[in-house]
């Protein structure tokens, strides 16, 4: 007798106990899924503030033109990643976590390009007193610093999610399901340098 | 005639429209005009006397790779110095559609604007979203050139008008004369290709399999190959026996380029295709080789329909071989080729294409006023 109270016990609390670890894989995934939106949010803010900015007549032609060509790349990017994401969930299966590669490259290109632009000695006050230029700007280096954020919260819950994913329990009852493990974005974000701006620093502000 | 070229390409880095502009610039000073060149260029960089430096170009990702451009306002304001120092009666901008000092200089002057288009870009939907930027500084352009008809497409299905066809220029005085490599062409005759290995569109991997068949009969015979590409990767498909007639260069300098040409007994352009003019091609029959090359519009049209050097049906490896043993057997019919090359080169020569430009130049000034530097 006491013997099948201990086994309904023991039964019992490994029942809670995976089902708790569920419920956090889950908590961990809607996590995951809302840091993405975010950044998606950060990125294609980016590039609009840098297409508003090579259509703005404030530069030159020639760094518009640089500056268009990089942003329109990124926003292209963006819409496929959105058609490859909206694709999936109609097939009632997530896309392959390929995503990342094709995208990444596109947005630390347009980094590049924000950099080499923005980083040219006295840039800024060469547009000191233009119209429209201050409210630009501000809005650029805010949307910057959003990805920046994002793309960190992002990397932060994809950690968690491997980290719990890679555990014996989940892995031996397949607790995630079907769901792709998620990649980490690494892109380039910093409008400093690489050597200027250490690991993990916060974001400074564009120089000039 | 005091003429401004501008460059968009930083100088120090060997390109083709960088050497267009070389060629231009001194073919023009030869004729007696006055010139000067604006160039992205570090500014204590070794430059000929013709060239004045815009600065260092930055490297920036730009359509899919990343390139050396000069940009920004501090470049706009050496463009416009340049300009208002010049005192030209023309301005002639190259590849202004690219992000660079050409489309700076569009924008900053007003007057005779003549501008050279070198690449054919496909319509892509990224030269959309910057046609309206584009539109108002190439607007300013009054006379057009394409050095090829592909390029001349991309220039009227982006922003519509015409071009004038002007082809590239090949400097027959640099390349006619100058000594083989020691121990080349040898008595066993050689073959020679320049390109780029890893490019399926310079037909290199037609050419080998081509050689293959002639060494397996000609037991001297070797292939001299210069051009960037693996060369452990591409000897290492091919048989031992082949490998040690196969000798590859690598990169090499203009002068040793040169030297190539006048190291084989047979010049091969295996080309499948996208040679929109083939300056390699011009090169060789400057340099008097004979030639055998893929039967594409642009090759025939350049070698006078065969006249300068055999064509063989483009892809065709058999063909090749065949044609290029013939061409081994009778050095009478090498000589005969070489010759017909040497002649029929002539009309590439910069001296006569200087001329034809010039005539462009001459169909602008009237109309288009003083070149002057725009206000602000």
């Amino acid at each position: 007798m006491i013997d099948a109270i201990v086994v309904v016990v023991v039964v019992a609390m490994v029942g809670v106990y995976v089902s708790w670890r569920a419920g956090r894989l889950d908590r961990l995934h809607a996590r995951l899924e809302a840091a993405r939106a975010a950044l998606d949010v950060a990125l294609v803010r980016r590039s609009s503030v840098a297409l508003e900015f090579a259509s703005s007549g404030l530069l030159d032609p020639a760094t518009s033109l640089l500056l268009a060509s990089v942003a329109h790349d990124a926003r292209s990017a963006q819409n496929g990643h959105e058609r490859e994401g909206g694709r999936g969930r109609e097939g009632g299966q997530e896309s392959a976590p390929e995503r990342g590669s094709g995208q990444e490259l596109p947005e630390s290109d347009l980094t590049r390009a924000l950099r080499a632009v923005f980083g040219q000695p006295g840039f800024r006050s060469s547009l000191n007193g233009t119209e429209g230029a201050d409210e630009l700007l501000t809005e650029l280096e805010s949307a910057a610093h959003q990805v920046f954020l994002a793309r960190k919260f992002y990397n932060d819950a994809v950690a968690a999610t491997v980290a719990a994913r890679r555990r014996p329990l989940a892995r031996l009852l397949r607790l995630a399901g079907g769901a792709p493990l998620p990649e980490f974005f690494e892109i380039e974000d910093s409008l400093v340098g690489a050597g200027e701006a250490g690991q993990g620093a916060d974001m400074p502000h564009l120089t000039g | 005639m005091k003429v401004g070229l501008v460059c968009p390409y930083t100088w120090d880095v060997p390109g083709g429209v960088q050497e267009h502009i070389m060629g231009l610039a001194e073919a023009l000073i030869d004729l007696g005009h006055q010139v000067s060149v604006i160039s992205p260029a570090d500014d204590d960089a070794p430059l000929p006397d013709y060239v004045v430096p815009a600065g260092r170009a930055v490297p920036v990702p730009y359509n899919g790779s990343v390139a050396r451009l000069a940009f920004g306002f501090l470049s706009a304001s050496r463009v416009r110095r340049w300009l208002k120092e010049g005192g030209f009666d023309v301005l002639h901008v190259h590849e202004p559609a690219a992000p660079s000092l050409s489309l700076l200089a569009c924008w900053v002057a007003d007057g005779p604007i003549v501008a050279t288009v070198h690449t054919a870009i496909p319509h892509s939907r990224a030269m959309h979203a910057a046609e309206p930027i584009l539109q108002s500084a190439l607007e300013k352009i009054s006379g057009r050139i394409a050095v090829s008809e592909a390029a001349r497409t991309t220039l009227v299905e982006h922003f519509g008008g015409d071009a004038v066809l002007i082809p590239n220029g090949v400097s027959v005085r640099k390349l006619e004369k100058a000594d083989p490599l020691p121990g080349w062409p040898g008595a066993g005759g050689a073959l020679g290709f320049l390109g780029r290995m890893d490019e399926p569109r310079k037909g290199f991997a037609i050419l080998l399999r081509a050689f293959e068949m002639l060494a397996a009969e000609r037991p001297g015979l070797r292939l001299l190959v210069a051009g960037h590409g693996d060369a452990d990767e591409v000897l290492a498909k091919t048989p031992a026996w082949l490998r040690e007639r196969i000798v590859m260069l690598g990169q090499v300098s203009d002068a040793d380029k040169v030297r190539v040409y006048h190291s084989v007994d047979v010049f091969c352009a295996p080309n499948t295709g996208g040679e929109s003019f083939g300056i390699v091609l011009a090169e060789a029959m400057a340099a008097g080789a004979p030639i055998v090359a893929s039967d594409l519009d642009a090759f025939r049209r350049v070698l006078r329909r065969g006249q300068a050097g055999l064509l063989f049906p483009t892809g065709n490896a058999a063909e090749l071989a065949a044609a290029a043993g013939q061409m081994l057997d009778q050095p009478e019919l090498r000589a005969g080729l070489s010759a017909a090359a040497s002649a029929a080169v002539r009309d590439y020569d910069w001296p006569v294409v200087a001329r034809d430009v010039v005539r462009v130049y001459e169909a602008v000034v009237p109309a288009a006023g003083r070149l002057v530097v725009a206000p602000q």
